[in-house]
């Protein structure tokens, strides 16, 4: 199984160069060649992660080895889905590399032996972690597409029209697709939120413990409601948006690591290495 | 004597306007040139390239300085202007150097702007004409087809024609980086100008939205307006349509800034921060570049524009060079299509191809009659031998001959495709 999940990250290495090399070259066959790579490395990461579930009978999130793993295989699922609706071709430039190093980092943590716990043996869970995953790969996207807007906007305000002017699309373009990355993820982060309840419901018998992890997940949520709200109500688009977009994925991956590695809570348990 | 290919012309680098203006040739001016041309002895083919920035004439001669000659007097008889007057600006061109000219000139390597689309229609109507005419022959059909594959390939395979070179091609190449899509911007003229009308029509072309004119005078807004089929506004309803429209193209004669940042921040409120593109063609500008630092708001000025326009001109140079490589591969093609024409190696293919032949059925034969001696078979082999010289004799003659009496090409050319030549030798 360990080397599945050592094939799979070489793969990624290769579908990421193939796509660094496109952005430099332009060259269509190679982000042709990238995207084939990726999606085989991916039907890889897919059969290995759905290995684990069905020995374990739970999500393979016991420790920060599998969590990571987990992580890339959710920024890629949905790059591929993003891929397919949007054609923003420059952006396997930035996705594929991210789910490339979440998976070396997974790669070089120990992994723990499996103890099989069996309050984590619940349907709710499982749509727990794969909306909460989804979402948060979502949210990437998003800070990744807030980025090229950012360099898109500034060549154009700048008139120095140089490397990346002709590379990337208009800036609505940008605009729109990222928006609809944030909502995906915001819906997403609000269904992974809701099943965690109602699970921590079942098992500790109240919604809420005030656990670091809750609170700060709640707080990500906030960032998010209020980006949508500000874009529906008073029109913030283009750079603002594209800034809180930022803001917001680093709120997310200190709520994914930072509170696991620095705070004590319950979901300790997913991040131990 | 093969024909020889021989181009002479002159163009915007060898020539002023006003010489180039003197030598514009008329449709009918063209086909009178061309039929003179072809009643010279001197001049095979003929085909004659009129534009605003060339004129040139392209001909195959069995010998090129009486042709050259012979031409340059057509033009002086045709265009009324003494000879003296022009040869200066003309260069002359001979055999691969031709060549090259008309592949670089079709594929618009040559032109005042590389990569202009319009030389290879001109190009196209010149040999229509020159057929018409029937003052093209075997060499001149051959070379203008190749002509037009190489331009094509030329256009598909580089970037030469990518990226836009005008002030309103520019606008719009910025504007759909903004938008993505035109289609259903709406658009405020404010002034009027050639640069800024023409951008308009651009937007109208990519179907952009409503139009609006803004004008000092009101009446020549709704005469703008209606060309445009467009609404005129009064100069003080500007603020006002800032909240509706998403691109304003400005050109006026005003001596300061006609939109500062306070009128756009208020609007950019009620459009909730929908993109804003400005366009100022104005010189004095018309609008406060301070706009350009407020969010969804951009404001290129002409002096953007032009900047936009040089470095697009840089890439189509830099494509040119690519382009250079895929013409020097076609002339060498031409080439050798071209001295197969000639008579003698017409001539030594096809003995090679009768003795081949000749060869390959003796050796049948005497695999049958083995009771040959060896001086038998000698004595067949003189016999098969002389009669390939004696049918070879009269074709010989008449190829070798035939320069004197007419278009010797052609008839090689026959010969070629008659027995096959071409495809044996590939073989």
């Amino acid at each position: 199984m360990e080397n599945v999940i050592i094939g799979v990250t070489f793969l990624y290495l290769l579908s990421s160069a193939g796509y660094i090399a496109y952005l430099f070259l332009q060259k269509d066959v190679l982000h042709r060649i990238s995207g084939y790579v990726l999606g085989a490395a991916f039907l890889g990461h897919t059969g290995a992660i759905g290995y684990r579930f069905l020995m374990a009978g739970q999500m393979p999130v016991s420790d920060l080895h599998e969590t990571l793993s987990m992580a890339g295989w959710a920024i890629v699922g949905v790059y591929i889905l993003f891929q397919h609706q949007f054609n923003l071709k420059v952006l396997g430039a930035f996705a594929v590399p991210l789910a490339s190093m979440v998976m070396i980092a997974s790669d070089l943590l120990p992994r723990i032996p499996l103890l099989v716990q069996s309050g984590l043996r619940s349907t709710w869970l499982v749509f727990h972690v794969l909306a909460i995953f989804s979402g948060e790969a979502a949210f990437a996207l998003a800070c990744g597409i807030g980025v090229l807007y950012l360099i898109q906007e500034k060549t154009i305000k700048t008139k120095r029209r140089k490397f990346f002017y002709k590379r990337l699309p208009s800036l609505e373009f940008l605009d729109s697709s990222g928006y609809v990355c944030v909502v995906v993820g915001f819906t997403l982060l609000t269904i992974g939120l809701a099943t965690g309840f109602v699970y921590a419901k079942m098992i500790w018998g109240k919604f809420l413990s005030w656990d670091p992890k809750e609170i700060w997940s709640g707080v990500t949520w906030l960032l998010y409601a209020a980006l949508i709200h500000e874009r529906l109500v008073v029109g913030w688009r283009g750079r603002k948006s594209a800034i809180l977009a930022i803001i917001g994925f680093c709120a997310v991956i200190f709520t994914f690591l930072g509170v696991n590695l620095l705070m004590k809570g319950h979901h300790e348990v997913f991040t131990r290495w | 004597m093969l024909s020889e290919i021989v181009l002479l012309g002159l163009n915007h680098k060898t020539a002023p306007i006003e010489l180039r203006e003197c030598l514009a040739f008329s449709a009918d001016q063209a086909s009178t040139a061309l039929g003179n041309g072809l009643n010279s002895p001197y001049i095979s083919e003929i085909l004659l390239i009129s534009t605003c920035n060339r004129m040139e004439i392209l001909m195959t001669a069995p010998d090129c300085a009486p042709a050259i000659d012979v031409a340059k007097q057509m033009i002086s008889d045709i265009k009324q202007i003494p000879v003296s007057e022009f040869s200066d600006a003309l260069y002359v061109h001979t055999g691969n150097d031709a060549i090259r000219h008309v592949f670089r000139v079709a594929s618009s390597l040559d032109s005042m702007v590389v990569g202009e689309p319009q030389i290879l229609g001109q190009i196209k109507d010149a040999y229509l004409t020159a057929v018409q005419n029937k003052t093209s022959g075997v060499i001149l059909n051959r070379l203008l087809h190749k002509t037009f594959f190489v331009a094509k390939r030329v256009r598909s395979e580089t970037g030469i024609g990518d990226h836009a070179v005008s002030i309103s091609y520019a606008a719009i190449e910025l504007g759909r980086k903004i938008f993505g899509e035109l289609e259903g911007k709406k658009v405020l003229l404010v002034g009027a100008g050639e640069m800024a009308e023409l951008a308009v029509e651009h937007l109208i072309r990519n179907r952009s939205g409503a139009i609006f004119v803004a004008n000092r005078t009101f009446e020549r807004g709704v005469e703008l307006a209606g060309r445009f089929r467009g609404r005129a506004i009064r100069f003080e309803e500007i603020p006002e349509y800032l909240k509706v429209v998403d691109i304003v193209i400005s050109s006026t004669g005003a001596p300061g800034y006609i939109l500062t940042p306070p009128s756009v921040k208020s609007a950019m409120k009620v459009r909730k921060n929908r993109p804003l593109f400005f366009i100022d063609i104005a010189v004095p500008r018309d609008i406060d570049p301070d706009i350009n630092r407020m969010g969804n708001a951009y404001v290129y000025d002409i002096d953007d524009l032009k900047n936009v326009i040089d470095e697009n001109i840089e890439d189509r140079n830099r494509e040119a060079i690519k382009g250079e490589r895929i013409v020097d591969e076609a002339v060498i093609q031409f080439r050798k299509w071209y001295e197969s024409l000639d008579a003698v190696p017409t001539i030594v293919a096809l003995r090679a191809k009768l003795e081949r032949i000749a060869d390959a059925e003796n050796q049948k034969t005497f695999h049958t009659l083995k009771h040959l001696s060896d001086e038998d078979r000698n004595a067949i082999q003189r016999m098969s031998q002389s009669m390939i010289n004696k049918i070879l004799h009269d074709p010989m003659v008449y190829l070798r001959r035939n320069g004197c009496y007419g278009d010797k090409s052609l008839h090689i050319d026959w010969t070629r495709k008659l027995f096959n030549l071409d495809n044996d030798n590939q073989e």
